[in-house]
């Protein structure tokens, strides 16, 4: 087993929650990680990205070479699409389409729209509605990485213990919180994938 | 034995730890600031009262260090790259003394500037001191390595420099801890010929030092961070540091068997590379960072084997990673997707809400009637103030330079010579400055952003908390030319008026912006509700 994941977004969305978890759950499921993230400037309402490598082998490099990532998991639609050249050809993207726009020439949304649809593999959903809908917009990472599950390769219960054990020192509510958003991703994700399957 | 996934940095602070430090000095700076905060965090740290709060800034740090490695106990002092031009008088003199418990001097490079003014590397300040040198490759090989750094630095009685570079820093992996070891007794040696460095006592210091290069040398020959992974061929490549795991993550990826030479303890070893360069037609270097044993390899003759960073097999600047080595070694590099054109830059941003924000503005504002718009500044995220919308300051060159460079403008004749500086940058090395500009009564205007804490680098405690003014007064700046003011929306008519009355002042001025950063302040409000919900 290989996987190697591109964690993508904006300083201060949640990316490295997500990386948490899945590391979390990858130890729990006895396999090894390398995962590499950014700390510092950028973090400060910039690009932010992180590099996740699971496999059942020793891993190398720190950073995921050009063109083997098998998913981008992207909290904001831009950001999915500046990591391209990492992914994979048939490499599957998981985005958020709500866009944050901090900057003065933030694309059009439908250009982006289209420039993400016309991408081999892709599920395109507006988690911040699920995340409200969970409980707290805030829970919108968790959303996504529901939504992104099956590509991880990491079996979803693995991903819950994950998430338990990393907001569990918060209490109670909020572990529940955000596995509501994990499972409503989740369940977004199946009947998507199922309505491609049907036509 | 225990496992844990931690960051590069962490792993060091563990290692440590597990080494029986008895401190670490440390100002934060990316990407080494986690190594302290591991230490900060750590509950058997605080059960064996590891000293661990943060230092003014480099230079006292390592000092310190090196006093409670006179004293007998083993230390660690953290710092970026540039932290250690702000050290340097330490560090060499440090190689002259020599130690007594073990110093390991922690130092993290930032190839491709993620977050830095300069790519400087540290092996070269290593060769500098001709002290030794360990640049391990992967998270494990950092934890073990610091350990035996520790026993390295007693055996030799030196310091011993620890390099990694952001990369390895800032990425998680699986660590095995062993058991740790007991700290050192309190043993001082008071030994004037070693410590005083007094003209006749450094001259012997450094014969001794110059003597115990060969042992160097000969240990580098058997340290296991230098190593040979054999293979077939006419091409070899020797890898340093991290560059060691692009190299073997090519050799994995394309199937190949290729013979590599792993370099990671300094002074080179030398024996073991000249056998390795001669077995083969083309080696190529792989170095994270300067082209520093490339340089010297080649020689002023050069050597037409030698493929690297020099020749353009590799780019001369930036990190490395799989894809370049790959393409060094004339691999076939598939096709990747280009980044689609509607992808547009997003730079980082000053938060919403940050006092910084106001300040800016009331800087820029009361700018606009001076004859010039020039401000001086510095490091930190104020930084960002020299980013469109506030395109405010127009220097960023070394901690503390804002006001001296003020201080020089204004003897050219500048006015008004306004200065921004965050407060920990201002205790960092500005306060010495503003020292200057008060010995020559210079007419600056010398701003610092107060927040109360070291933002940029996460939310540090920042030593100047809560005694600006009280340190501005003792460094002799007139009572009435201190003014504080919030930088608020409801303050900003207020604030210009105040900027622009110390601007029209014939001497030094201080205005502090004084508000608490929101990143930090929200921090201590969640720990707040957290610890509430506890009870």
């Amino acid at each position: 087993m290989h996987n190697n994941i591109i964690l993508a977004g904006v300083g201060g969305q949640g990316i490295l929650s997500i990386a948490a978890v899945i590391d979390l759950a990858a130890i729990h499921s006895g396999l090894t990680i390398k995962q590499a993230e950014v700390h510092g400037m950028s973090q400060r309402g910039g690009a932010v990205q992180s590099h996740l490598r699971i496999a059942d082998h020793p891993i190398h490099s720190d950073l995921i070479p050009s063109g083997q990532a098998n998913l981008i998991l992207s909290i904001e639609p831009m950001e999915a699409l500046r990591y391209l050249p990492w992914l994979r050809p048939n490499g599957m993207i998981v985005t958020s389409t709500d866009p944050v726009k901090n900057i003065p020439d933030y694309p059009d949304e439908q250009n982006l729209r289209k420039a993400l649809e016309a991408t081999p593999a892709h599920l395109l959903l507006s988690a911040h509605q699920l995340a409200k809908q969970a409980g707290s917009p805030r829970t919108t990472n968790m959303v996504i990485l529901g939504a992104a599950a099956a590509w991880t390769g990491l079996a979803p219960n693995a991903l819950e213990h994950g998430i338990r054990e990393l907001f569990q020192r918060k209490g109670e509510e909020i572990v529940t919180m955000n596995i509501t958003a994990f499972r409503s991703g989740q369940q977004y994700s199946n009947k998507a994938t199922q309505k491609t399957a049907h036509t | 034995m225990s496992h844990h996934l931690l960051l590069g940095a962490e792993a060091i602070g563990a290692a440590a730890l597990d080494a029986g430090i008895s401190g670490v000095y440390a100002y934060p700076g990316t990407p080494s600031t986690e190594i302290t905060e591991f230490i900060q965090r750590a509950p058997e740290a605080k059960h064996n009262s590891v000293r661990s709060s943060w230092s003014a800034n480099e230079k006292t740090a390592l000092e310190a260090a090196l006093g409670m490695s006179f004293a007998g106990k083993r230390s660690l002092c953290c710092m970026k790259h540039v932290g250690l031009n702000v050290a340097a008088d330490a560090f060499i003199n440090a190689a002259i003394t020599g130690i007594r418990g073990g110093l390991v001097i922690a130092v993290a490079d930032d190839p491709s500037m993620h977050s830095s003014q300069n790519e400087q590397d540290s092996r070269i300040y290593g060769k500098f001191a001709m002290i030794p040198v360990l640049e391990p490759a992967t998270q494990q090989e950092l934890y073990d390595t610091t350990i035996t750094a520790f026993q390295l630095s007693e055996e030799l009685r030196l310091p011993v420099l620890l390099r990694l570079t952001t990369r390895l820093s800032h990425s998680r992996a699986g660590i095995t801890r062993h058991a740790p070891r007991q700290q050192n007794p309190l043993d001082p040696e008071p030994d004037p010929n070693r410590f005083v460095l007094i003209p006749a006592n450094a001259r012997k210091q450094y014969q001794h030092l110059l003597e115990l290069q060969p042992e160097l040398h000969q240990r580098s020959e058997t340290s296991p961070l230098n190593r040979l992974i054999d293979g077939p061929g006419t091409t070899g490549v020797i890898a340093f540091g991290i560059a060691h795991n692009y190299v073997m993550e090519t050799r994995a990826t394309y199937g190949l068997s290729l013979p590599v030479l792993k370099i990671g303890q300094y002074p080179l070893p030398e024996k073991m590379i000249r056998t390795f360069i001669t077995r083969f037609d083309t080696i190529l270097i792989a170095e994270e960072g300067y082209p520093v044993a490339e340089e010297y390899l080649r020689g002023i003759d050069g050597n037409p084997k030698l493929r690297g960073r020099l020749d353009g097999t590799l780019p001369r600047s930036g990190e490395l990673d799989t894809d370049l080595i790959a393409q060094a070694l004339g691999l076939n590099n598939h096709d990747t997707t280009p980044i689609p054109d509607i992808v547009t830059n997003r730079p980082p941003e000053l938060c919403k809400g940050c006092g910084h924000r106001d300040m800016f503005n009331a800087i820029n504002a009361a700018m606009q009637t001076e004859p010039h718009h020039q401000v001086f500044s510095d490091i930190g995220c104020y930084t960002l103030g020299a980013l469109p919308p506030f395109s405010a300051i127009h220097t960023c060159v070394d901690m503390g330079a804002a006001i001296t460079m003020a201080k020089g403008a204004s003897d050219a004749g500048m006015q008004p010579a306004v200065a921004v500086i965050g407060d920990s940058t201002f205790t960092h090395s500005g306060m010495t400055g503003l020292l200057d500009c008060v010995n020559d009564n210079n007419t600056v205007t010398i701003i610092i952003a107060d927040n109360d804490t070291t933002a940029m680098t996460g939310g540090q405690n920042s030593s100047a908390t809560g005694r600006l003014q009280q340190l501005c007064r003792g460094l002799g700046v007139q009572e009435q030319h201190i003014r504080t003011l919030v930088p608020l929306k409801n303050n900003h008519d207020n604030n210009i008026r105040i900027l622009q009355e110390e601007f029209a002042h014939n001497g030094v001025s201080i205005v502090i912006f004084h508000r608490e950063c929101i990143e930090t302040a929200a921090r201590k409000a969640k720990q707040q509700l957290n610890e509430t919900h506890k009870k």
